[in-house]
């Protein structure tokens, strides 16, 4: 059997279609179910114990993956009117279509990763130079000062601590993602107001929640292209 | 006692403290390094030569791996499918304390492995 050009081109297409699209991972947070219970931290607990983040009191040094902060601080003043200033907002590591962290690395500790666009971190590579902090517009990252371990009430040996003078964030839980599950704070959020999949792919749950609803990133103008989205 | 013996003396005293490190080895035979090996364990998941020699190229290759790669799993020698994991793997059989820590501590080496990698048996 001959093949044509014509039919080449075409079982090129269904297969670039099928393997070659890559993802782009992407979080949805619906604000109106976060805000059912203002005071839930449940997300921050369930990250941060599956992480070894630990807990540091003195707040210039803390370590976070995600938290929550007013709406006015995550949006500007100008964007919060009555209805929503003072809000409690999930924020975490947005992985950035253009992340400016990424750029000034001067190691490659941190990448973006090409099959779904996560942006990593490598701590062992990391020589603790927090250009990625001063670059991050959405103040994701956090830096070991110290030895986190004293501030660690347990220790879940299943994921690594990490060091003094290494620079950490949220990971979008690419270990969970390798072995097919969701993240940490997707998975337990009580009013399921986070909603993680391939934005790229138009059948997923979160693609569909960001063509029927009223989407909005934060610092949009800067052009990162986050893509953590929040929908009210 | 006359000066000859005095200075014989002397030469001898210096000979045994400048030759200390030699006839103490001598003497007492360096203790053989005893490790607690993995019980009930057949296989490693390469021969044991190579880990011998190689087991730090080995865990780096598995880093480089996991943390660049995402490549998480592996078939080990007796056809398992198993993790590429210091942790969840190595330590699933070996044990840190008597069997790594003995080993470098005898051969004087201090890889920083376990600043952030946790050994389930003592999570402290």
């Amino acid at each position: 059997m001959k093949i044509t050009r014509k039919a080449f081109l075409a079982l090129l297409a269904v297969v670039t279609r099928a393997f070659g699209r890559p993802r782009r991972m992407a979080m949805a947070i619906d604000l109106a179910k976060c805000w059912k219970d203002r005071g839930c931290t449940r997300c921050a607990q369930a990250c941060h114990a599956a992480h070894n983040v630990p807990r540091i009191p003195d707040p210039r040094r803390e370590i976070k993956w995600i938290w929550k902060d007013r709406f006015e601080n995550a949006f500007g003043r100008e964007s919060a009117g009555p209805a929503v200033a003072g809000a409690p907002v999930p924020l975490l590591c947005n992985h950035c279509e253009h992340p400016a962290c990424v750029k000034v690395c001067p190691t490659g500790a941190t990448w973006k990763r090409d099959g779904d666009g996560l942006v990593m971190m490598d701590e062992h590579r990391c020589i603790g130079c927090r250009y990625c902090m001063a670059a991050c517009p959405y103040g994701a990252r956090s830096f070991n000062w110290s030895d986190p371990r004293p501030f660690l009430r347990t220790i879940d040996p299943a994921y690594p601590t990490r060091t003094r003078g290494v620079v950490e964030k949220c990971t979008f839980c690419a270990e969970r993602l390798a072995r097919g599950g969701r993240p940490a704070c997707v998975e337990v959020c009580p009013p399921k107001a986070m909603v993680f999949g391939d934005a790229a792919d138009p059948s997923s749950a979160v693609a569909q929640l960001l063509q029927a609803r009223h989407a909005f990133r934060r610092k949009p103008e800067l052009g990162a292209g986050p893509n953590v989205f929040y929908l009210l | 006692m006359s000066e000859r013996a005095i200075i014989a003396a002397g030469i001898a005293l210096f000979l045994a403290g400048a030759g200390f490190p030699f006839w103490r080895n001598a003497v007492e035979l360096p203790r053989p390094l005893e490790l607690r090996l993995p019980q009930g364990q057949r296989e490693c998941v390469r021969p044991v030569a190579y880990m011998r020699t190689s087991h730090g190229d080995l865990l780096e290759d598995w880093r480089d791996r996991v943390v660049r790669s995402g490549e998480r799993f592996f078939t080990a020698p007796d056809g398992r499918v198993r993790e590429l994991s210091l942790v969840r793997t190595c330590l699933d059989c070996h044990e840190k304390a008597g069997f790594c820590d003995r080993c470098h501590q005898y051969v004087a080496v201090a890889p920083d492995c376990w600043n952030c990698h946790v050994d389930p048996r003592s999570p402290r």
